[in-house]
């Protein structure tokens, strides 16, 4: 491997992409003729992801379960990433690609920060991924969807901020709290009602929890706490600090007080419903 | 017919050598040192902008002296390097020794064939997890790389710096002292370097991630007491 370099009107500047796509190795050049050939193929899929900002900043979590059609293909899947210091993403979609994608913006933001000695603003990043969302858009639309979520702290304005993404690179900052995947309706719907007024770390915590527990209580999709193998939902907070992924005990302890209080001493559970649905 | 004059070979790789060697003497000059705990890096530096000392990847830092513009690119290429390498391959693959022999290919290179040598000296340096694993490799504008043990010193005058620091004990030092004796080496015995006036970076023993850690003023000010 050489040393890259370039005349001044060819440069690629800070671009990592930029640079790779200069180099011939851009990845997603590959992806995209493939996908031109038009074979359909089984693609594994990641899901619910959420976030919510809290009063020092935003947490950000998600479950672990990703499938292909009807089958589990991992129960481990890792969809809450750090991006850089201060900022972490959160992916729903094809596992494949939205890994690629997460792998590529956070070498992007190094990349950046390296090459010119400062990181780029919130903003700038959350614009960054925005445009690796639309590159993906001819594969987004042969089924390979990547949606990603944004969450950072904000150095400059000295706070939290949310983006949600949507398949043509479309971004949307968020006041309050953000949901992406399949589970996102019934994880939605609980962090809504579950928010009230300024909440602190900890509620926020276990209000993003016990959203992802509901989500994969209804959604097949889903993967929800499993103590029996010890696997529970990724859950990270950003403040002033930066980005601090929760330890797994702790994750494990909450989980357990919220599967508590719909379990009765003697093993039933009166406070949820078996639901409907035919076979 | 016009005829060029003959000159010897001697003579022109002579003459661009001493053109390489008068621009990196007009600047001032740079240590990095190993210790217990890290790698400091040390150069004297009014600018807060014009940066000498920086990132190149995780356990790898770049410094140089001379030209500014001039080892700003070559900066450039190596984080570029690194990080290409490190995608294609993988962030434990990126090493300092193949970075050092590219740096060492680019500037012999055009040393011998550019109108013009590049008129830098540049250290290219690795924290291992251990001091014995660290790498200090010191490359010059003719594209002659030295590998240093300990310390190195890079800048237009660097003997009495080098005289400086051999003649200091080196062994268990943690960042603190090492930073004092960066800076007294590079000022001398006739004057003082304050906080504002050198631009000081480290590479920490991490167990994974990136080493590399630029000091402020007043962390500066706090260890130099």
């Amino acid at each position: 491997m050489t040393l890259p370099h370039f005349s001044t009107s060819d440069d690629p500047g800070p671009s990592f992409t930029g640079l790779l796509s200069k180099l011939d190795l851009d990845p997603s050049a590959a992806l995209n003729e493939a996908i031109q050939s038009g074979h359909n193929l089984e693609i594994t899929h990641g899901t619910t992801v959420v976030a919510s900002k809290y009063k020092d900043g935003v947490v950000i979590a998600g479950d672990r379960r990703a499938t292909s059609g009807n089958l589990i293909s991992h129960r481990t899947m890792q969809k809450v990433f750090a991006a850089d210091r201060w900022s972490g993403v959160a992916i729903a979609g094809a596992a494949g690609p939205a890994i690629e994608m997460v792998k590529m913006f956070q070498l992007q933001l190094e990349h950046y920060e390296k090459v010119e000695g400062h990181s780029l603003s919130l903003e700038g990043k959350a614009n960054q991924l925005s445009m690796m969302v639309r590159n993906h858009l001819p594969a987004a639309m042969q089924g390979m969807v990547v949606v990603p979520l944004f969450a950072g702290f904000d150095r400059r304005r000295d706070r939290g901020r949310l983006f949600a993404y949507d398949v043509t690179g479309g971004r949307y900052e968020e006041e309050d709290y953000v949901a992406s995947g399949s589970g996102s309706l019934h994880a939605k719907t609980v962090i809504k009602l579950g928010r009230a007024g300024d909440l602190d770390r900890d509620a926020t915590v276990d209000l993003l929890i016990r959203s992802l527990f509901m989500a994969a209580d209804d959604d097949s999709a889903t993967g929800g706490p499993d103590s029996m193998r010890g696997i529970y939902p990724i859950v990270a907070t950003i403040d002033g600090d930066g980005f601090k992924e929760l330890e797994e005990d702790e994750i494990a302890g909450r989980f357990a007080s919220i599967v508590s209080e719909y379990v009765d001493g003697d093993g039933t559970n009166p406070n949820i419903t078996t639901g409907g649905g035919s076979v | 017919m016009n005829m060029p004059f003959y000159v010897a070979p001697e003579q022109m790789m002579k003459d661009r050598a001493d053109y390489a060697q008068k621009g990196i003497a007009r600047g001032r000059s740079l240590v990095a040192i190993e210790c217990t705990d890290a790698i400091v890096l040390c150069a004297e530096n009014p600018s807060r902008n014009l940066r000498k000392i920086s990132e190149i990847y995780d356990r790898i830092a770049f410094a140089g002296v001379g030209r500014y513009n001039e080892y700003d690119q070559l900066r450039i290429a190596g984080i570029r390097h690194a990080d290409t390498k490190g995608y294609t391959y993988s962030r434990d693959d990126v090493d300092s020794q193949a970075l050092a022999n590219q740096y060492a290919q680019m500037l012999g290179q055009i040393f011998t064939n550019e109108m013009k040598p590049l008129e830098v000296e540049i250290l290219v340096v690795s924290a291992g997890f251990e001091p014995s694993g660290d790498r200090l490799f010191h490359i010059r504008y003719d594209g002659s790389v030295s590998d240093e043990e300990g310390f190195a010193v890079l800048g237009g005058d660097p003997d009495p710096i080098r005289e400086r620091l051999s003649a200091a004990d080196l062994s268990g030092l943690d960042i603190g002292a090492t930073l004092k004796l960066a800076v007294s080496a590079l000022a001398g015995p006739d004057r003082t370097l304050g906080a504002e006036e050198v631009e000081v970076a480290v590479l920490d023993r991490l167990d994974e991630g990136r080493c590399f850690r630029r000091l402020e003023n007043d962390e500066i000010t706090g260890l130099l007491g």
